[in-house]
């Protein structure tokens, strides 16, 4: 399988300092299942989304917000996608259908910090809804991020559109939608599954489930009958995968096999990633560490091990995001607010006006 | 003169050749039907969905998403209810993205009574549509407008409605789209899909030129001094049939506008008709309670109250849930020419 850009990136780095450090290299290294670089920068970006996601919570709890909802528990599966992505603009890169526990894959992506804390305290500078949404509600169609949604679900209908006009340039790019396990009660995820698996016109869309076993406070056993979700795809002849969501190298490798087949045969893959959820659904249930099986830590205790980390440079990350955190939210502080009269900004393009007293 | 359905699928050709549509769809829009009023035959983007409206919406939004034009159709407006929270993100994508996405996409889907469609083939939508802010929504009620007002609707750049009067789809209009045959024979023997095998029959369209008919601007169908009639759909030519007996056999001047377009409405136009006759009528076949009309009359009330002569009436169909297919039952349902007759005399019999 082809080498991804950040794995080139990270095996020239890698190679350099084996050339400088050749004999110094641990045997382990040689058994890594990833270059040792990308799994430093996976766990670099996994520590640096729970920092923020933690302060987004000390923000609300600090009164400074009036919701919170996002995804900490969901680092080692949506670093690893946001690593593998094609990003950019237009058909030709990846179109993202996402939900609001994507911070993962936006960190991954290269947002700053500062743009999700602008989110969640509502300023005109933020730069996804200009303080009209909730925080976990990222836009950026520079990234092709279509703006994430509050109803549950819609994004599996959405997903369908992007990927036909990827389908029709022969693009490389595809169709990443993702969900959460209560969410695929709704028909859209049905809708999804039927459309993208059409004779002969099969969609390129990375169907994927963040199966937490919770739909807010209603568990997983008491109302889903199926034994996985991914089971559904079966039925439309669409590949599925049941992967461990917790472990980074296994989504990473799996996810990078599974986007490149939809990226080759133009056909879509459900995966189901089976994931943690650490400071339960939202605002709405307390916000709380919930003692569940925690990505971050398994992987911290795995890389220690190896000798890809040390305790030090875990301290300093840590240090350095955490400032880098503190620091956004005393300046988001002082930002604008949005003003009254924005209320009618954008409700039509070129700002044309949809105040019928001005009509 | 084409009728309403040739008109459309002339519009969309043209919008598929010139304006960048790559997808026109929804439930039996592509071969071998082209539609169930036959307005998408024979256009090369036109394709078949499953029997699935919130994909088809779903669909239409990703498309817009990814910067392309499209025009989706729900077949019968009846079925677009399950749609309502997609069709309100469509409305609210580029305000919630503070302006960063904006939806050029055109969903059309025939609405209202008056073709013995039962409980759910006769729903109105102009209601509903109106309460979807983020979308342009319009309703023409000739061929001739139902073409510019298409093409207009394509080039938005924002999400259009556009909505499509099932009992005018056969109707013919007295003017001639840019480039269209005079012989509508001929324009059907070109455009018009045979009866039976299609397999091989291929369209002749004309040399259909631009031709825009911007939303927003509503027309007079006829003008008169002494009440006004604001009007859409189907109801605007049964108001101005309704307004050339009045005056023909009580003597009475009545203006008739036809909105053609809902959001935005010709306020504009609206107004300078109540100021010039003191009495006005809001007429459409949508149920009467939160009708679109009774916004309109509100808006009447407050800024023109001291130039009226008369209170401003809202005449709509009856508070029913659905309509009855017994002609019986659905002509009490949705004001009848009698009933636009009866209360156009009660308005102007009223002494202020």
């Amino acid at each position: 399988m082809a080498q991804t850009q950040v794995e080139k990136k990270m095996s020239t780095k890698k190679s350099n300092q084996v050339l400088h450090k050749k004999n110094k290299t641990r045997p382990q290294e040689k058994s890594l299942p990833l270059p040792k670089e990308l799994l430093r920068s996976i766990y670099s970006l996994m520590l640096k989304t729970r920092i923020l996601e933690e302060r987004l919570i000390k923000i609300y709890k600090a009164g400074e917000a009036f919701f919170w909802i996002g995804g900490p528990g969901e680092e080692a599966w949506g670093v690893p996608l946001g690593l593998l992505c094609h990003k950019g603009q237009g058909p030709e890169y990846d179109f993202f259908h996402l939900h609001y526990r994507a911070t993962p894959t936006l960190v991954a992506m290269g947002m700053p910090m500062i743009d999700a804390v602008r989110l969640m305290m509502n300023r005109s500078t933020d730069p996804c809804t200009g303080g009209r949404n909730f925080s976990g509600h990222y836009c950026y169609p520079q990234w092709n991020i279509t703006p994430i949604t509050s109803p549950i679900g819609i994004q599996y209908s959405l997903s369908i559109g992007t990927a036909r006009v990827q389908k029709r340039h022969n693009s490389k790019g595809i169709t990443i939608v993702s969900g959460g396990d209560a969410g695929t009660a709704e028909g859209d995820f049905a809708t999804c599954l039927i459309w993208a698996s059409r004779p002969k016109q099969e969609l390129p869309i990375l169907i994927t489930v963040q199966n937490n076993r919770w739909g807010i406070s209603t568990s997983y056993s008491t109302q889903h009958g199926e034994i996985h979700i991914a089971d559904r795809g079966k039925a439309f002849n669409i590949p599925t995968h049941v992967i461990n969501g917790n472990d980074p190298i296994e989504t990473y490798i799996k996810l990078k096999e599974i986007m490149t087949y939809i990226r080759e045969k133009g056909r879509p893959v459900l995966v189901e990633a089976m994931v943690s959820r650490l400071y339960g659904h939202s605002s709405a249930s307390g916000t709380n560490f919930i003692p569940e099986e925690d990505s971050l830590q398994l992987f911290e205790q795995k890389l220690l091990k190896q000798g890809v980390l040390k305790e030090m440079e875990i301290t300093e990350w840590k240090e350095k995001f955490e400032l880098e955190g503190r620091q956004a939210q005393e300046q988001v502080r002082q930002e604008p607010a949005p003003q009254e009269s924005d209320v009618w900004n954008h409700i039509y393009a070129n700002n044309e006006n949809g105040d019928w007293r001005n009509f | 003169m084409a009728n309403m359905a040739q008109a459309i699928r002339m519009a969309l050709h043209y919008g598929e050749t010139h304006l960048g549509v790559k997808d026109i769809f929804g439930e039996d829009v592509g071969e071998p039907m082209g539609g169930v009023f036959t307005a998408t035959q024979g256009l090369k983007t036109s394709w078949n969905t499953p029997l699935d409206e919130r994909g088809i919406i779903g669909m239409a939004i990703g498309i817009g998403l990814a910067g392309e034009r499209c025009v989706a159709e729900i077949q019968f407006c009846d079925y677009i209810f399950n749609t309502i929270d997609l069709l309100k993100v469509a409305g609210n994508t580029l305000w919630s993205s503070n302006g960063q996405y904006p939806l050029s996409i055109v969903v059309m889907t025939p609405v209202g009574a008056g073709i013995h469609g039962s409980l759910y083939h006769s729903h109105s939508l102009d209601g509903w549509a109106t309460r979807l802010p983020g979308w342009k929504v319009v309703m023409p009620s000739t061929p001739l407008d139902a073409y510019g007002l298409m093409l207009s609707a394509i080039e938005d750049p924002n999400p259009v409605l556009f909505l499509k009067s099932k009992a005018l789809m056969r109707v013919r209009g007295a003017e001639l789209i840019p480039g269209e045959p005079s012989d509508e024979k001929k324009l059907k023997s070109m455009i018009d899909a045979p009866i039976g095998d299609r397999s091989q029959w291929k369209p002749q369209w004309p040399q259909l030129e631009k031709f825009m008919i911007p939303i927003g601007q509503g027309k007079v169908l006829c003008e008169g001094n002494q009440i006004t009639v604001v009007t859409y759909g189907r109801h605007a030519l049964l108001a101005h049939k309704v307004a050339e007996d009045l005056l023909k056999n009580n003597r009475l001047s009545i203006e008739v506008i036809d909105l053609r377009s809902l959001y935005p409405y010709d306020w504009a136009l609206i107004k300078k008709s109540i100021q010039k006759t003191g009495r006005v009528l809001f007429l459409n076949e949508d149920t009467e309670v939160t009708n679109f009309g009774e916004h309109l009359a509100y808006r009447a009330t407050q800024e023109l109250f001291y130039e009226l002569l008369a209170r401003p009436r809202v005449l709509a169909g009856k508070q029913l849930p659905g309509i009855g297919l017994h002609p019986n039952l659905e002509e009490a349902s949705v004001p009848s020419a009698k009933d636009i007759q009866k209360i156009l005399l009660e308005i102007a019999e009223e002494v202020p």
